[in-house]
């Protein structure tokens, strides 16, 4: 489904990754771990295509150049990013804004659009699904929001648009224990022969509860160490020390 | 320094004025002359009109325009193009009463409104001192032009404890033809103690041509008076749109304005609010959309005069193309006008790397004990907000169209009235498109 050969992207001068090469299959789940600055958020804000970047080297995503694709293709297409950290959009309604992605993305698939009554009955089912609180639904996008109800709210919209491709950024950062487990059951609902994932986190415990079939390493913006899901416990208990010391580019890059 | 004789502007203008009049209309007009002869109009150099060049506007020989009806319009027309508010309409055609397309019936007992330039002499006179307020306490150079050459305007007047329910529309039109021509329009506002009213003001013109016009609101509202005032300006793009409220409040009064401005070259809208007695509360809403070569000036003076007044304010600027927003808000807390509340917020968003702004709180703080905040933003659409939403599959121009949108929503939710919300919203997203905003 993904092929990443050699990429390398650099922001304002500073190269942050140094040539990552990986590829996913349909179905999978992998993890990608490593200390802050390692490039993890870096790798998914380019994969989903976050222009900020300057990028080479090679993705192919189910046989087409990612690289080429803007952000709302790659939506399209099925690439979704839970962001680390979600956007707060005061004045755009939770809902209304959803609607208006879903009917964007039907709308390059060439698929009719869904009208409010149907969009209703679909978001209402996948709101239980995400045991999402339905009163954020009517406020303003992310506005006010916890950081737990932000990252409940990413899986939410994961669940509506139903990609192909889900990259989940640090969804386990700010969650309480019952809030990450409730998150992580509705993930693995979403989970299917059809979809992969690409889960980022620091921690070995989000792996706890969605269990990857494959564990890399990241450090210093290249790919240092592969294996399976025994590797996160090693890394737990090892932490990252013995990896390269994180580059320049600093925290959450 | 600039003699008026000089000044194109006025050649035609003061030309026409009429040989005869009564006594007090010579003396107010006289005055006027005067204190434009010896002050004249204001430069870079005078803080209030520092990002307001009037040059473009004195260096044309605007005509006086005559009572000269369109006979295409019609008042179901009229209200087809403007919005129906269910109450009366009174219509100004270039600054004269238009009574073919006004609609006056409907008003409890009690309650006068009409046009300035029907009433008798000597009750004519007598609302004289009230109209030339703002030139007794804040002079500048387009309000004695206005005193000088208003003829004609809105009288509204409500007694005590009497209530509106429907709004009253004044429609100010300009019907621009080949010759650009100068209206002046000057409406006076008085509530009696204790009642309620909401007043919709819309300047806007039948054609694209250009005109200037010149108006002057005076408000004065008694105590315990309630009056919400919409204003919308979609004037033609080519007009010069001066416009001056002015308004004062008694004890326990409440003053509401809600300005969206669109159209205009140059427009300037300037509110000025004495709170005289002790309670009264303002709230001042101003929306400003300019582009291409726009330039939308906003004035606005709080003058806190009396102990435990409230006043709010909030303006929001959305600038396009090479267009130039402009905000300028004082606030004076006088001394003894404890536990004043003050608050300000200004916010530009800037949508070209040619668009400009500036925002400019002034306080002036006479008195202890009160409170004041203000602040003022800049900026353009948030990255990483765009990315946000075109990575949930919406193209950059509808992300931008979407937060832009949601910048100005919280404008519009602050129009109680609903038709005259969906009429706002309909000239604002006609504006955004314009300014290359499209949903």
């Amino acid at each position: 489904m993904l092929e990443i050969e050699d990429l390398h992207a650099s922001v304002e001068g500073h190269e942050i990754l140094r040539g990552i090469s990986l590829r996913i299959g349909a179905g999978e789940v992998h993890a990608i771990m490593g200390p802050n600055g390692s490039g993890k958020s870096t790798l998914a804000q380019v994969l989903a295509g976050n222009p900020s970047y300057q990028v080479s080297g090679v993705a192919r995503y189910q046989g087409k150049d990612l690289l080429d694709l803007p952000a709302e293709a790659r939506a399209a297409a099925g690439i979704f990013l839970a962001f680390q950290y979600p956007v707060e959009i005061p004045g755009v309604g939770n809902l209304y804004f959803l609607r208006t992605a879903l009917n964007a993305i039907r709308q390059q698939r060439g698929l009719e659009e869904l009208d409010a009554m149907d969009f209703l009955a679909l978001a209402k089912e996948r709101m239980q699904l995400v045991e999402m609180d339905p009163e954020l639904m009517n406020r303003a996008l992310n506005e006010g929001f916890s950081g737990g109800e932000k990252k409940r709210n990413e899986i939410f919209q994961m669940a509506i648009l139903q990609p192909s491709l889900a990259i989940l950024d640090e969804t386990d950062s700010g969650l309480d224990i019952d809030a990450l487990r409730s998150v992580a059951a509705a993930v693995n609902a979403l989970r299917s022969a059809e979809r992969a994932l690409l889960l980022i986190t620091h921690y070995q415990r989000l792996l706890d509860y969605i269990v990857p079939d494959y564990v890399h390493v990241m450090a210093n913006g290249r790919i240092v160490q592969s294996g399976d899901k025994d590797l996160a416990v090693e890394l737990e208990r090892h932490g990252y020390a013995h990896f390269d010391a994180p580059a320049a580019a600093g925290e959450g890059s | 320094m600039n003699s008026a004789s000089q000044i194109p502007l006025l050649t035609a203008l003061q030309a026409a004025e009429p040989a005869r009049q009564p006594a007090w209309r010579r003396q107010s007009r006289d005055a006027a002359w005067q204190w434009l002869a010896k002050h004249g109009f204001p430069t870079a150099r005078d803080e209030a009109w520092k990002y307001t060049r009037v040059a473009p506007i004195l260096a044309v020989p605007f005509q006086p325009a005559a009572a000269a009806p369109n006979r295409r319009l019609s008042a179901a027309r009229l209200a087809q193009w403007l919005g129906d508010y269910g109450g009366p309409r009174l219509v100004f055609v270039n600054g004269h009463f238009a009574a073919r397309l006004s609609a006056l019936a409907g008003l409890p007992a009690g309650v006068r409104l009409g046009n300035l330039a029907a009433l008798p002499q000597a009750e004519r006179a007598a609302l004289e001192p009230l109209l030339t307020h703002s030139l007794q306490v804040a002079p500048h150079a387009f309000g004695a032009l206005n005193a000088a050459l208003g003829e004609d305007g809105a009288v509204l007047q409500i007694p005590a404890h009497c209530t509106l329910e429907r709004p009253i529309h004044l429609v100010f039109l300009a019907d621009p033809g080949a010759t650009p021509l100068a209206a002046h329009p000057r409406s006076l506002i008085q509530l009696g103690a204790g009642s309620r009213a909401s007043l919709v003001e819309s300047h806007v013109a039948s054609g694209a041509g250009g005109y200037l016009s010149n108006s002057l609101s005076e408000v004065v509202l008694e105590a315990g008076a309630t009056l919400e005032h919409y204003s919308l300006q979609d004037a033609s793009r080519s007009a010069f749109q001066l416009a001056c409220l002015d308004v004062r409040q008694a004890r326990d009064s409440r003053f509401a304005a809600h300005l969206t401005a669109c159209g205009a070259a140059i427009g300037r809208h300037e509110v000025r609010v004495a709170l005289e007695g002790p309670g009264a509360q303002v709230a001042l809403d101003g929306l400003y959309l300019p582009g291409g070569e726009q330039h939308l000036d906003n004035q606005t003076c709080i003058e806190h005069l009396a102990p435990y007044c409230t006043s709010r304010e909030r303006y929001k600027g959305v600038i396009g193309g090479r267009g130039h927003g402009v905000f300028d808000g004082r606030i004076i807390v006088h001394p003894g006008a404890v536990k004043s509340d003050a608050s300000q917020t200004i916010k530009n968003q800037l949508l070209s790397a040619t668009a400009r702004a500036n925002a400019q709180p002034r306080l002036e703080i006479f008195a202890d004990d009160v409170k004041c905040a203000h602040g003022a933003a800049v900026g353009q659409l948030d990255r990483q907000a765009i990315f946000y939403l075109r990575s949930r599959g919406l193209d950059e121009p509808a992300a931008r169209a979407l937060l832009t949108y949601a910048f100005v929503g919280e404008m519009l939710e602050a129009i109680r009235l609903a038709p005259l919300r969906s009429q706002v919203e309909r000239l604002v997203a006609a504006q955004l498109r314009g300014l290359e905003v499209t949903p």
